[in-house]
């Protein structure tokens, strides 16, 4: 099915604004739900998005549903730090992570929807000589691995972040693991322009649909009751991150997964200060500056099962504290809005893309604090695993059973490194 | 910013002094234990969108690890109890009955309809 | 023209006068005026420029739901963006500069967006700005960014200070209004613990500008004696200038307070963040007036009705000669009254509604003031102040029946109860139809921990907008809250308060109702973020219906006053647009804090130097004396060398080394974690904890042990003493005692609780002093006092006694291959005997060494360090370390994990040696060897990298660890670093460098 929407583009800007912008079209259409599709991909945050965006544009697949209980993009894909960055250590986290990252680069282009990727750099501080080390050996994985990364000194540091006090913090500033390439996009236009991309080409998004239960073994098919009535697949794909636990319960198994809350801050707006994002994993604190101009913060998770969406204040107040004495300006800008996202978290702290003990119901999920930057890369991966059944390269090392085998994709093995 | 009550030293312990441990009775599978079992023990947990019971420290108190069950979705807490034991106690399991029936989120229906 | 009135302003002192400056320029206020109100005073009209099209912006509003006058005040240190000008008081010589524009607030460049407002709707950066590519990161994404952003950022150090307070309450009563002071005065008399904040700095609420009795006289005299009441209360704690930001679960409150008389001052105290634990919470935050949506309704001169209100009454400010008002509500008459009785001129009361009967209206009418009912506003006159305003039919299309000149509008669009505290912990919200607003849902309630309602709403942030409402309704729910602590509350006579007819508020969400699409572009809902009603009717078009989705498609309600006025205008529309109902559009998540607070304050004291302390051991200001180079330990420092005048650190490293090696070093120890465990079942137990034996180990003698985590997975390492038959001295990493003796009691108290096993973490109570070298011994027997000799005290072995004077234990174990002496002693004695083995050592020329030697001494010896050859997920089998791990033990922490297939593959990569062949140059850290075969990922596959590389002094050459792929099978082999810039190639060799014997 070839695309019907009209392409937005400047032009169709100032043909609009011509009758006051009365003429645009739905971003995506809001159907009925049918009583059977191809696929029902559950989840209609990022991850889930690609993923039946994927299934359409790689492998054909169009007539596919995509549930979601609440609002698409409502998750974690709406409240994160959306840094984006392939600079991990590990073969398999590192080759889905690149393909994200380069994903991301012409993601714009490719959906026709402009989701601001903007590759200005991300900056990982090495603050004690361990970390340093760990660094370095990132560095040393990335150029085998063709992943453009440098590990540089505190000069250069300080040319790419003139707001930082390299001079005598707590913890002393050593070097840093730059990834140029690196760097933060629009998080909604992210969720929004995958949901535009989908329903263009036939897939149905069906917002506030919540699935009440799963019915693996109904006739060859799978049978899912939701909100909104039966609705019967071929194949299951469960997206659905901080909740998969509790999808899975309905599915009859149970996951290596815990969810918790982590939590992130914006200030207000100022002009332009901070170029790069910045990482700062031996204190937990991360921050960037969004085209608006806040200072967006995130910080380190409670350790607590947790689904409120909310945290404790503890971790905002040492996020902030931590920043504070690194920046010392942002002491005086004024934090607007804090919040909680739910993460899910594995045994190694690394994603599941797997086929599960039920046949034809796969899982994504367990991305913990790395889900932004693996959309594209992670719907891909998904996409190829659920159009053949069997994983591709990308997927294989995800897959469920590495934890019995005591096979561990773990990337705090570096430098304690938080994704 | 939660507040537990430490069973031992009997305080209402902030947050802060205390470390978080995971899901609670869970049963340690030694080196006879089939691969299945291992996993299930190390990695496979119940993650509840409801009721936990969990594992909490007294770290910065008495040093004690206690129980606890704590709604994951309100932050409800239904009681706490020492860590010696392979289930939760029935004066637990009773408060969560008695609060988890017949009542609204917590508040009972006549005393919402007053000032509504 | 605003101006000030020749007299009035309860809340000015106009005996004091204050100077200040506007953009350079110099003004006048007095003390009590907040920064608009002083402006206002000077007739300031425009005050800024909005976010996106940077529309000139003028004061809106009276409190902190402004969203246009934010300022950037003060210089240098001081200056701080985005301050709030109706929050922030007036103070002597105050610098405020208005934002967003350049060059100047009067002509700004960024303005020609404005011209072009129409082609950049709500979401248009989605829809372009894609091809090229990328131009994206190099001209739109810079421009974008440049336009954005409100105030410029600091460039200096905050020279400000901050602190934190903690408090436990009873009763906590959020806000001083009129609810809030009645609240607490009745809770008074309960004895129980009130706290009662305000965020403005006096307390009293809209009470007194609103209603002008109370109780026995005037509502100023009610205010005054409750407040002298109270003061004398001493279960009381009142706080002016704090504002409740957050409430969090279990009724944890954060608080922010504003300390007087500090704007403009440089290094004072200037904010406290109060950490409040409230059992039960009282809000009476009261309500948020809302605009209306008409076309020019954010030209300067468009106000807020209330607002209106309390710049003439509290600060005796005219908002110009003549003021029409536009209403849909009873309580904007208040307004027309107040302008009327104050001599200026009320020209028109435009009201939305068709019948208009209430005790206030009918006032004004007596006045003699033009009530036009049914009426709207089809367009206000002005680009950069209101000149007038065409009036229209409210039920049509917006056609001008008459043109009227004013200089000043106040609009009234109902108002909302404060309830942003509420919903922080989840209480639920719903639509009150008659109300027009959304008040807090009562069965949907914030609850403690016991799953009891915590926050109890009254007053207006309850809904209930009317005073005689207002006391009977503060009164029975401070009856429940006191019965919830087993308090009666007695009969009381509450304040008589007079008793008005207002008719209902009439939801009126677009003016005129059949407003056209030109006009929806010029009438805004979101001042601050330029979101119209034209950008929410594209939102719905485009299917965002959602209103989380509406709100970000928008930016509606995400500029820094939060929505607090636009939000539900916003919801309205939606639901208007979508026709739903209210409550199925539902509102947007409200999320701490209430009000924007300082970062600085919430890091606090800690902010700075104080963020984390340093753990010191009791030697440290010897090091410091000693010119010590620092390395961060987790908690501690400790010396990574020593450096002589003009020596770099490869030197100190390497004279170190060479010291221990050629004659003795001595090294601070202290920070290796220490931990006793005793007890019945404490040798049992360790044989769980350790992967070797430790039963079999004698008193009197030491054995190095290894601990993994279930996984398998080595975690730390350390030598194990036994000091009798049921003690033993576990020694960990620097790193690992605190972990470490947590991860003990947790297998003890939740595990094995049966066992008669306790531990005790006393790494602080010793310090320990490390004596290496062929001469080590020499030093100690001249300090005397023990047979150190081979044959008492031989390798591996420990023994107390007395050396130079101080009662020591003694452990004969050595990370260095040399000689070596472990000496563990109180730590108050510590610093003494470190000064005396130095100074005794000198004739063998001693020296002190740090971290890097250490370092630099055990991998020659190819001892392995907890984190360089492990990284969590290394076993002991890879590093060959299988002579510590026991055969014969059946069980012990890790066993089973690392019989997994994984762990158990024999082509896991195995620790050894590694020898460069083609120069001198050291290995670099953590480089990568690669073979010449693929991955699957399609890059040269890996086959081992380096986990330690020093250059050792004593070889004169350098000398590397690695972990390599089956490493131990391949001796000999020469294998490839992948190095970056070039490749290393290295021989795969002994993992011992130095003395193999």
């Amino acid at each position: 099915m070839g695309s019907v929407l009209k392409k937005y583009s400047l032009f169709s800007l100032v043909r609009q604004s011509l009758n006051y912008h009365t003429g645009w079209e739905r971003a995506w259409k809001s159907p009925e739900p049918k009583e059977s599709y191809d696929v029902v991909i559950v989840g209609a945050g990022g991850h889930g998005l690609a993923t039946a965006y994927y299934l359409g544009k790689n492998h054909g697949i169009n007539n596919v549903a995509i549930l979601e209980k609440g609002w698409l993009g409502g998750g974690n894909t709406g409240r994160n730090t959306t840094i984006i960055r392939s600079n991990y250590l590990q073969d398999a986290s590192a080759a889905i992570y690149e393909k994200s990252r380069s994903l991301y680069e012409t993601l714009s282009q490719d959906l026709n929807y402009n989701i601001m990727f903007s590759p200005r750099g991300v900056i990982m501080l090495a603050q004690t000589h361990h970390e340093a080390r760990g660094y370095q050996r990132i560095n040393s994985a990335n150029v085998i691995q063709g992943i453009k990364t440098e590990y540089i000194l505190p000069e250069r540091i300080k040319e790419l972040c003139k707001i930082i006090n390299i001079d005598c913090p707590r913890y002393p500033i050593l070097g840093a693991l730059w990834q140029p390439r690196g760097g933060t996009a629009r998080h909604d236009a992210v969720a929004w322009g995958y949901a535009r991309a989908c329903s263009d080409i036939g897939m149905d998004i069906i917002q506030k649909c919540e699935v009440t239960g799963i019915n693996p073994h109904a006739n060859g098919a799978v049978e899912l009751q939701t909100s909104r009535g039966k609705i019967r697949c071929q194949k299951l794909g469960m997206v659905v991150a901080g909740h998969s636990g509790v999808l899975a319960q309905k599915a009859g198994f149970r996951l290596p997964i815990e969810s918790v809350a982590l939590q992130a801050l914006v200030s207000e707006p100022v002009k332009p200060c901070l170029d790069v994002v910045v990482m700062a994993n031996t204190v937990h604190g991360y921050i960037s500056q969004s085209d608006k101009g806040e200072m967006v913060i995130g910080g380190g998770a409670d350790q607590y099962n947790n689904y409120s969406q909310r945290g404790s204040f503890i971790h905002i107040e040492n996020t902030v504290r931590a920043l504070v004495e690194m920046f010392p300006i942002i002491s005086r800008l004024k934090m607007l809005r804090q919040w909680g996202g739910i993460v899910d978290m594995t045994g190694d702290r690394s994603p599941i893309i797997s086929k599960t003990p039920v046949d034809n119901v796969f899982i994504n999920c367990g991305w913990g604090t790395g889900g932004f930057k693996s959309i594209p890369g992670s719907g891909w991966a998904m996409a190829e695993l659920m159009a053949k059944g069997e994983p591709g390269v990308l997927a294989s090392p995800f897959s469920l059973d590495r934890f019995k085998e005591g096979r561990f994709i773990d990337e705090s093995v570096a430098a304690g490194v938080a994704h | 910013m939660l507040k537990l009550v430490c069973p031992y030293c009997g305080i209402e312990a902030d947050e802060t002094e205390l470390i978080s441990g995971g899901e609670a009775h869970l049963k340690r599978e030694g080196p006879a234990s089939t691969d299945d079992d291992f996993e299930g023990y190390l990695f496979l947990r119940n993650n509840p969108k409801g009721i936990i019971f969990e594992r909490w420290r007294h770290a910065m108190g008495c040093g004690k690890w206690f129980h606890v069950a704590r709604c994951t979705v309100t932050q409800e807490v239904f009681g706490t109890y020492p860590a010696q034991t392979h289930k939760p106690p029935s004066r637990i399991m009773e408060e969560i009955k008695s609060r988890r029936a017949g009542q609204v989120n917590g508040l009972n229906s006549d005393k919402a309809e007053k000032f509504s | 023209m605003s101006t000030r009135l020749p007299n009035g302003g309860r809340l000015v002192n106009r005996t004091k006068v204050l100077n200040f400056r506007f953009n350079g320029r110099k003004l006048k206020g007095f003390e009590g005026d907040t920064v608009a109100s002083a402006l206002m005073a000077n007739d300031q009209k425009v005050v800024g420029r909005s976010f996106k099209y940077h529309r000139p912006r003028g004061i809106f509003a009276s409190g902190p739901e402004e969203p246009n006058a934010l300022f950037t005040i003060g210089k240098d240190g001081e200056r701080e963006p985005n301050q709030i000008g109706t929050t922030t008081e007036l103070a002597e010589g105050l610098e405020v500069k208005s934002q967003n524009h350049w060059p100047t607030l009067e002509t700004d460049v960024g303005s020609v967006a404005n011209l072009g407002s129409n082609l950049i709707p709500a979401g248009f950066y989605y829809k372009t700005f894609m091809a090229p590519r990328q131009a994206w990161k190099y001209l739109f994404e810079p421009a974008i960014r440049q336009s954005a952003g409100l105030g410029q950022p600091p460039t200096e150090w905050d020279v400000d200070h901050y602190e934190h307070l903690y408090l436990h309450t009873d009763i906590l009563v959020v806000g001083g209004g009129v609810a809030g002071l009645l609240a607490t005065s009745l809770l008074a008399e309960t004895g129980l613990r009130i706290l009662l904040l305000e965020q403005s700095p006096n307390f009293g609420g809209r009470l007194v500008q609103d209603h002008a009795d109370f109780g026995e006289g005037t509502s100023q005299d009610w205010v005054n004696s409750t407040l002298q009441e109270l003061s004398s209360s001493k279960n009381v704690t009142m706080r002016s200038r704090t504002s409740v930001a957050g409430i969090y679960d279990h009724g944890f409150v954060i608080a922010d307070e504003r300390l007087p008389n500090t704007t403009g001052k440089k290094g004072y105290l200037k904010r406290r963040l109060w950490k409040i634990r409230a059992k039960r919470i009282v809000l009476a935050a009261g309500a948020i007036e809302r605009p209306l949506c008409f076309a020019g309704n954010d030209i300067p001169g468009v106000r807020l009705a209330s607002g209106v209100r309390d710049y003439l009454i509290n600060y005796g400010v005219s908002p110009g000669d003549r003021t029409a008002i536009i209403t849909n509500n009873d309580d904007a008459y208040r307004t027309a009254i107040a302008l009327a009785e104050s001599g200026l001129s009320v020209p028109l009361i435009l009201d939305t509604r068709m019948e208009i009967r209430g005790t206030l209206p009918t006032k004004a009418k007596n006045l003699g003031l033009r009530i036009q009912p049914a009426r709207g506003i089809s367009e206000v006159l002005g680009k950069k102040a209101v000149s007038g305003l065409e009036m229209c039919s409210q039920v049509g299309e917006g056609t001008s029946l008459e043109k009227i000149g004013c200089e000043s509008i106040a609009v009234s669009g109902g108002w909302s109860p404060t309830v942003h505290l509420w919903s922080h912990c989840n209480g639920k919200l719903k639509w009150d139809e008659t109300k027009v607003m959304f008040v807090p849902d009562w069965t949907h309630p914030p609850i403690d921990s016991n799953g009891n309602q915590n926050i109890f709403p009254v007053g207006s942030a309850n809904g209930y907008l009317q005073l005689h409402e207002i006391t009977c309704q503060v009164e029975q729910i401070v009856r429940q809250v006191a019965r919830e602590f087993d308090k009666d509350l007695p009969e009381i006579q509450l304040p008589h308060a007079q008793e008005i007819t207002e008719d209902r508020c009439y939801g009126t969400w677009l003016i005129p109702y059949s407003m056209k699409p030109r006009k929806k572009m010029k009438a805004w809902v979101d001042y601050q973020n330029d979101v119209k009603v034209s950008d929410i009717d594209l939102a719905v078009l485009e299917g965002f219906e959602s209103i989380e989705h509406s709100k970000r498609y928008t930016t509606l309600g995400m500029a820094t006053d939060q929505g607090k006025t636009s939000n539900v205008n916003g919801i309205a529309l939606v639901s208007h647009n979508l026709g739903i109902p209210m409550d199925k559009v539902g509102t947007t998540t409200f999320r701490p804090p209430y009000s924007p607070i300082p970062l600085g304050a919430i890091a606090g004291s800690a902010g700075k130097k104080l963020f984390k302390p340093i753990r010191k051991t009791p030697i440290d200001a010897w090091h410091v004396s000693q010119n010590a180079h620092w390395e961060p330990v987790s908690d501690w420092r400790r010396p990574y060398c020593y450096l002589l005048e003009g020596e770099s650190v490869e030197n100190a490293v390497n004279r170190e080394t060479l010291r221990v090696r050629t004659t003795v070093g001595m090294l601070d120890a202290t920070t290796l974690g220490k931990i006793l465990v005793k007890g019945k079942d404490a040798a049992k137990f360790l044989d769980l904890i350790y992967t070797n034996a430790i039963s079999t180990l004698k008193p009197g003698r030491c054995r190095y042990g290894l601990m993994c985590d279930e996984n398998g997975f080595l975690m730390d390492d350390g030598v194990v003493a036994r000091l009798d038959e049921t003690t033993f001295l576990c020694h960990t990493t620097t790193g690992g005692a605190d972990h470490i003796h947590g991860w003990l009691e947790d297998w003890l108290q939740c595990e094995w609780w049966d066992w008669r096993v306790y531990t005790a973490n006393i790494t602080d109570q010793y310090v320990q002093i490390g004596i290496a070298g062929p001469e080590a011994r020499n030093v100690l027997d001249k300090i005397g006092g023990m047979d150190l000799g081979d044959e008492t005290l031989p390798f591996m072995s420990w023994k107390k006694g007395i050396l130079g004077g101080h009662e020591v234990q003694v452990y004969r174990i050595s990370f260095s291959g040399e000689l070596s002496f472990e000496i563990s002693l109180r730590a108050s004695e510590g610093l003494e005997l470190w000064e005396k083995i130095h100074e005794a050592g000198q004739e063998f020329s001693i020296e002190p060494y740090g971290t890097e030697a250490l370092h630099v001494l055990r991998a020659e010896k190819g001892f392995i360090m907890i984190g360089d050859e492990t990284d969590g997920t290394i076993i002991p089998q890879d590093l060959g370390l299988d002579w510590a791990i026991s055969r014969k033990k059946d069980d012990f922490l890790g066993k089973r994990g690392q019989q997994r297939s994984y762990l158990a593959d024999p082509n896991r990569w195995k620790l050894v040696g590694l020898e460069v062949l083609d120069n001198d140059e050291p290995l670099p850290h953590g480089v990568y060897a690669q073979c010449e075969t693929k991955s699957e990922f399609d890059h040269p596959r890996m086959e081992g990298r380096v986990t330690s590389t020093y250059y050792s002094p004593i070889l004169k050459r350098p000398i590397a660890m690695g972990l390599v792929e089956r490493g131990t099978e391949r001796m000999g082999e020469v294998i490839k670093f992948n190095c970056g810039d070039k490749m290393i190639k290295a021989k795969i060799v002994s993992h011992i460098a130095y003395n193999t014997d």
